[in-house]
């Protein structure tokens, strides 16, 4: 019932136009000028397509309905005419040239990241971004939120089902950032459509692309690259915030990380590291070995009763640190998280390797 | 040759029997690749069911030809067949030359920062862009694949082997092209003794090329150093698989000639041959210059 | 009647066809391999199409309720792939196996025994990429685009199986077209000159050139890819000085080339269509030839469209725009020329003319959408969102599908010797027209609005557009029972026909019977008759 009420308000969606904007019809105009040259561009390219449309299938639809033979019409005999060939030619060539140039203009424009006031280096991986603010010395992983990998088999959706993250990338507004998009595996692409940004990730390579965004809020997207399995799980969610509040924030940032760096001096209980192991796992680790450690054979190996797991200990932390393959490298996550993810995997799973101390991750990078 | 009817050929066993023999080949292939222990025989098998169609298939083209059921309109066909398979060929080998001038002109630039790359050489600490040596400052370097890369401690000497090889060949065209003016001119044995020097020269060619490869594998240019390797391995390896088979369907035409297949007019599979070999050599021409010598 | 049976040299005995299932794997007919051709392709259809309906049937409502997403993927690689290579370019080779000979006056095509090979590779190929869902790790999940690295590192054994299933499907298109060209450039009547040939003939001889220079760049790029997965090679991992980016741009470099390879026989027989049923000579023949070369050669120096967001240089990007807007010129002219030939025609609607009518419009909106994405800078927003998805479904399903449904129907008549029913074909035509907008035209909504392509699930907001398209989707797939009902029936009790069923048909293959004999033209069809039938007379 639910359903076929959304599809009679969609089918009336489509001949309101008031609805159009709030069922999102058309491309956003979004928040930068980059994104705005964008729409521009697009609504114009779009009209001229429309004008044409009308000329040319005017013509075919007047032919159909007046040319017919069951109206009796008969049928002319011509089949030539260099003069509007060439005409035919023409026009569309000079169309085509006056759409050229604004568009040529705005190419110009958007990969021209020299005037940049800070940077963020964006590092994609299998199924996850990574942010690194390199001035501050801020770094953290950003992934889908447990809400939305809870309710993906279940009927009930949070509000930004699958646009919803654990950690948010923080940017001030009225400010030119250039962003480094880079990836540690396959290639991604971080696309957030009110920047106008979208940029792919290749890995080995560093892409550049910039935006100023005038307006505070929060902006969500998406990788828009085929990258694997999770392809479709891996959203962006951006919060704009003023540039006192963001100085705030890079404040906070830098002395929670600077907690967790003292933290790893200490020596943890094993059941304090199980328990931050376990959530680093889910977060981090579940997408290919699974919450029950079984893994996806024959392309992601289980972890429960492996040789590695249940091996020496220096072999486990090399594997994730480097990664292997298909396997990726964790060396972008703490110390003290890497020891807890780790020891956890030796232990959970009736798996009987032994425990593992952020001293050891340490003396391993 | 009469002007008769096209002849359009009765129906034919040899096509399906080249399908399950490239299919049993492949499939033998991959799974060869992965381990499987019966891949290596199923290639072997499939190997030979082409080669037995081959000898089939064409063995009854050469004897329609011979017993003269080909008009000059067939043979206008299989010339347009021929022409048009060769410029196939060229376009595969223009993929990995293409790989080649990518790699070398934009690639590894790139990595160095240059182009709209500001920003790369982070993620490569004191990598330097020097074609060929792409390897040399990063030892102990593993692929993605997971394949150590291995280091050359030396590059092969444009003209050492190669230029040998490159006269060689160069000359093997000059050869088969007296070859060709005696058939016109209807001289049998001296065709025999031009095709002959031919083949010479093209084996001579690929046991030359075999050293080489030692020379390079031995000083650690492999496969596996790096896109130079990548590269040099797949063109003139690729390379060295047609003139293998252009010197068997030499032999082949060798033996034809001496059965006396062929006239002052009609020789079409001398000729294809022939177009066929004038290709291996321009391709090795554009080896030498873009892999062994720029 | 040109049947007569000159003598023919010894060995040549046939009269007709053998009998039994060796007829057709041993065949060297031309006509008996377009049908083969033809039915794989139908085949291919509808797998490829099933799969499609799994993917509509995951996305109808957000959440997954059917599949897991690696399995999704694996449903939009193969049905990316077999569309593209199994059902679409094998329907054309059929098409032009069946139609060139009898067009240019020629008694088969040039190379028969190779023919039978082109054809019998095709199920052995079909049959390894298809094998690939059974194997361990699943089928080939990186998208019909295959890029690396997730196509190399990344992907399961079975991509070693795909590698070699395209292999093959290469060797089959090469010696398709190898087998064109020698056939239209050596096997045409005495009598016919280049400037006298159907368009059909001229579309099919311009496609076989970008078949030969495109393929074996495939063949090419998947050898590396072989080589990177299993010896060593670096060509795509910047570790070793390669580059991934490098994979797009060669396989891009056969890419581009192969969706035209796919629209220009559509608009060869769009180009036989319209005239026969408007009653009057195409416009402008000459130019409709120099626009599909122009096409042709444009079409190769355009690839890196696809790749605008890899991080191009700004000068490459201005570039690539340029070359890609300039197609729509003589696309353009192709239009423009096909609506003049309906101008003061005296037309009737057959279905062979609506489904032609209907490409014309439907096509024409996949260009225009076309041409937003060669827009360098607004790719930015529709680079791989479901607006690229509508874009190429409306030049590939309500262009090339819909010109070889149209073709099927148009020259069923002359396959057969009978005529199908036509009124069912008119319901079948709506029916289908209807629901394939139904199916695609949200999908601009859904791209513009922000929806990624290759996602298995999406957010709430995109959720009505889904439901709209799937249920189109469904509608759709439907369609086909009808059409497969309706060529039975016409096969098994369609009415006999006269030899031009068509009034305003022109052609060779109309001077031949009713149903067309097993040999085309024994002998060559005199300059008159060429003359009377050629598509520039008045
Ligand atoms: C039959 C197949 C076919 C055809 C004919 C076309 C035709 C065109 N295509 Fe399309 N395209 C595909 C199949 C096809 N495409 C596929 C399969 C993909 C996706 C691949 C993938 O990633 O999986 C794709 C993707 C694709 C992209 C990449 C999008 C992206 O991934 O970001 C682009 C970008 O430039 C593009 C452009 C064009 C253009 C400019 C034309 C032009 O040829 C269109 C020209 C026609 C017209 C413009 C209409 C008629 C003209 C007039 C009436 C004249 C007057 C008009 C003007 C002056 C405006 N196509
Ligand atoms: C070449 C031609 C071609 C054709 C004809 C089609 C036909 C269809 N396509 Fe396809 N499509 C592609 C080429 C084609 N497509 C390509 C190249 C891609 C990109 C792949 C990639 O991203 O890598 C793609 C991707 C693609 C997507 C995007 C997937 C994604 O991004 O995740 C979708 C989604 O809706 C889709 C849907 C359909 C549908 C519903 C049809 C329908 O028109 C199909 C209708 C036909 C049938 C249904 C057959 C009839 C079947 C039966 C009679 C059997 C009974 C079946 C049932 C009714 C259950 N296609
Ligand atoms: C993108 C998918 C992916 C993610 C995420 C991932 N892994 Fe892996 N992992 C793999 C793959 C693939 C392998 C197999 C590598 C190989 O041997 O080629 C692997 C192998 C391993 C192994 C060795 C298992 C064995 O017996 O060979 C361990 C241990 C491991 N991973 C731990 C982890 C930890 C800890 C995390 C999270 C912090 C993690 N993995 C996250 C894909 C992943
Ligand atoms: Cu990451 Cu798609
Ligand atoms: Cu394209």
């Amino acid at each position: 019932m639910k359903r076929l009420t959304t599809l009679t308000s969609a089918l009336v969606a489509l001949v309101s136009t008031n609805v159009f904007a709030e069922y999102g019809l058309n491309m956003t105009e979004g928040v930068t000028s980059v994104s705005r040259n964008i729409y521009d561009l697009h609504m114009m390219v779009f009209w001229v397509c429309v004008v044409i449309a009308v000329v040319v299938f005017g013509t075919m639809f007047y032919s159909i309905f007046a040319h017919r033979q069951s109206k009796g019409h008969q049928a002319a005999n011509f089949h030539e005419s260099t003069k509007v060939e060439l005409l035919w030619t023409t026009i569309p060539i000079l169309i085509l040239v006056s759409m050229a140039i604004p568009a040529s203009k705005a190419l110009i424009d958007l990969e021209d990241t020299s005037k940049a006031d800070m940077t963020i280096k964006i590092t994609a991986h299998q199924w996850k971004w990574q942010y690194d603010y390199p001035k501050e010395n801020i770094s953290f992983i950003s992934n889908l939120a447990q809400s939305s990998k809870d309710s993906i088999k279940g009927d009930k959706k949070p509000e930004h089902y699958l646009l919803e993250v654990d950690n948010r990338l923080v940017l001030p507004v009225d400010t030119s950032i250039r962003f480094l998009v880079t990836s540690n595996d396959v290639i991604h692409n971080w696309w957030v459509p009110d920047f106008g940004v979208k940029q792919d990730a290749n890995p080995g390579f560093i892409n550049d692309a910039w935006a100023k965004i005038d307006k505070i809020g929060t902006y969500r997207g998406q990788c828009a690259e085929l990258c694997g399995k999770d392809h479709g799980f891996m959203p962006i969610v951006v919060d704009v915030v003023s540039k006192e509040d963001y100085a705030k924030w890079v404040a906070k940032q830098q002395s929670a990380q600077a907690a967790v760096a003292a933290s790893a001096n200490k020596i943890w209980s094993k059941s304090e590291l199980m328990a931050k192991g376990e959530s680093v796992y889910n977060t981090n680790c579940a997408a290919c070995h699974q919450k029950n450690g079984l893994g996806l054979p024959p392309v992601f190996p289980p972890v429960k009763d492996s040789k590695i797991v249940n091996g020496p200990a220096s072999e486990h932390i090399k594997i994730v640190l480097h990664g292997k393959a298909a396997m990726p490298a964790f060396k972008i996550l703490n110390d003290v998280d890497l020891a807890a993810v780790i020891t956890y995997e030796r232990v959970a799973f009736e798996n009987t390797g032994s425990i593992v101390q952020p001293a050891d991750v340490k003396s391993a990078r | 040759m009469s002007e008769q009817k096209y002849y359009v050929p009765d129906g034919t066993y040899w096509p399906i029997i080249g399908s399950i023999g490239v299919t049993i080949l492949f499939v033998g292939f991959a799974n060869q690749m992965h381990g499987v222990s019966w891949g290596a025989s199923a290639m072997v098998l499939g190997f030979a069911i082409v080669i037995f169609m081959l000898f089939g298939w064409l063995g009854q083209v050469v004897n329609e030809s011979v017993n003269g059921i080909y008009n000059s309109q067939v043979d206008r066909s299989f010339r347009w067949g021929m022409s048009w398979f060769i410029f196939s060929e060229v376009m595969f080998f223009a993929a990995f030359f293409g790989a080649l001038f990518y790699a070398r002109q934009i690639s590894v630039p790139w990595l160095s920062g240059e182009g709209n790359n500001l920003y790369t050489p982070e993620l490569w600490d004191g990598f330097k862009a020097t074609w060929q040596q792409i390897a040399f400052s990063t030892p102990g370097t593993t692929l993605k694949s997971g394949v150590e890369m291995s280091i050359p401690t030396q590059l092969v000497d444009t003209w050492g082997l190669p230029a040998l090889n490159t006269a060689l060949l160069l000359l093997s065209g000059v050869t088969l092209t007296f070859a060709h003016h005696a058939l016109r001119a209807e001289r049998r044995n001296q065709v025999i003794s031009w095709l002959v020097a031919t083949i010479v020269l093209g084996v001579a060619f690929l046991g030359f090329q075999v050293a080489e490869y030692g020379h390079a594998y031995a000083d650690g240019l492999q496969l596996t150093s790096g896109i130079y390797g990548s590269t040099f391995y797949m063109l003139t390896g690729f390379h060295g698989f047609h003139v293998t088979i252009g010197a068997i369907m030499l032999s082949v035409i060798l033996y034809r000639v001496q059965k006396g297949h062929f006239s002052a007019d009609s020789h079409f599979g001398f000729e294809g041959v022939a177009w066929y070999w004038h290709f291996v050599d321009v391709v090795w021409l554009g080896l030498f210059v873009f892999v062994y010598w720029l | 009647m040109t049947t007569a049976t000159a003598t023919i040299p010894h060995g040549v005995h046939h009269h007709g066809p053998e009998k039994g299932l060796m007829r057709w794997i041993k065949t060297t007919n031309h006509k008996d391999i377009g049908s083969l051709y033809m039915w794989f392709a139908f085949a291919m259809l509808l797998i490829g199409g099933a799969l499609a309906m799994g993917i509509r049937a995951e996305l109808l409502q957000p959440g997954m309720q059917l599949m897991e997403p690696q399995f999704f993927n694996q449903l939009t690689t193969m049905h990316g792939l077999i569309m593209v290579f199994g059902a679409i370019m094998p329907a054309f080779v059929g098409l032009g196996n069946w139609l060139i000979p009898m067009m240019i006056g020629a008694p088969d095509m040039a190379l028969p025994r190779m023919n039978n090979w082109s054809f019998w590779i095709l199920p052995f190929a079909g049959g390894i990429l298809l094998s690939t869902f059974f194997m361990e790790g699943g089928a080939p999940a990186f998208g019909w685009t295959f890029y690396a690295p997730l196509s190399t590192t990344f992907a399961p054994d079975s991509t070693d199986f795909f590698i070699f299933a395209v292999h093959l499907l290469g060797f089959s298109s090469i010696m398709g077209a190898i087998n064109i060209i020698a056939t239209v450039l050596n096997m045409r009547a005495p009598e016919m000159k280049l400037m006298d040939m159907p368009l059909f003939v001229w579309t099919w001889l311009i496609t076989s050139f970008l078949l030969i220079g495109a393929m074996p760049v495939l063949a090419g790029v998947v050898t590396m890819m072989l080589t990177d997965r299993n010896f060593g090679t670096a060509f795509f991992d910047a570790t070793g000085g390669g580059d991934p980016v490098m994979f797009q741009h060669i396989f891009w470099f056969f890419g581009h080339p192969e969706v035209y390879i796919m629209i220009l026989p559509a608009f060869g027989i769009t180009s036989h269509i319209i005239p026969t049923f408007a009653r009057k000579p195409l416009f402008g023949y000459s130019s409709m030839v120099y626009a599909t070369a122009s096409i042709a050669f444009l079409s190769y120096i355009v690839w890196a469209h696809h790749m605008f967001l890899t991080g191009m240089p700004v000068a490459g990007g201005l570039y690539f725009m340029y070359a890609t807007m300039l197609i729509a010129v003589p696309t353009g002219v192709k239009v423009f020329n096909w609506v003049a030939t309906m101008w003061r025609g005296s037309m009737t609607f057959e279905a062979p003319m609506l489904w032609t009518l209907s490409f014309v419009f439907l096509f024409t909106i996949g260009g225009f959408s076309g041409l937003m994405l060669g827009i360098a800078p607004a790719d930015i927003q529709y680079h791989d969102t479901y607006f690229v998805v509508a874009h190429f479904h409306y030049v590939l399903v309500t262009g090339a599908l819909w010109a070889i449904i149209a073709a099927t129907l148009y020259w069923l008549p002359k396959w057969t010797g009978k005529m199908y029913n036509e009124s069912l074909a008119k319901i079948h035509f709506w029916w289908a027209v209807i629901s394939v907008n139904i199916l695609f035209f949200p999908q601009h909504f859904l791209g513009l609005a922000g929806m990624p392509r290759r996602i298995p699930d999406y957010s709430l907001q995109f959720a009505d557009f889904n439901l709209i398209s799937s249920i189109g989707g469904f509608a759709f797939g439907a369609s086909f029972f009808l059409l497969t009902y309706i060529v039975v029936d016409c096969i098994r009790n369609g009415k006999p026909v006269s030899a031009r069923p068509w009034k305003g048909a022109k052609g060779l293959e109309w001077t031949l019977d009713a149903k067309a004999p097993y040999h085309s033209f024994n002998t060559p069809p005199s300059r008159a008759l060429i003359e009377a039938e050629s598509q520039h007379s008045a």
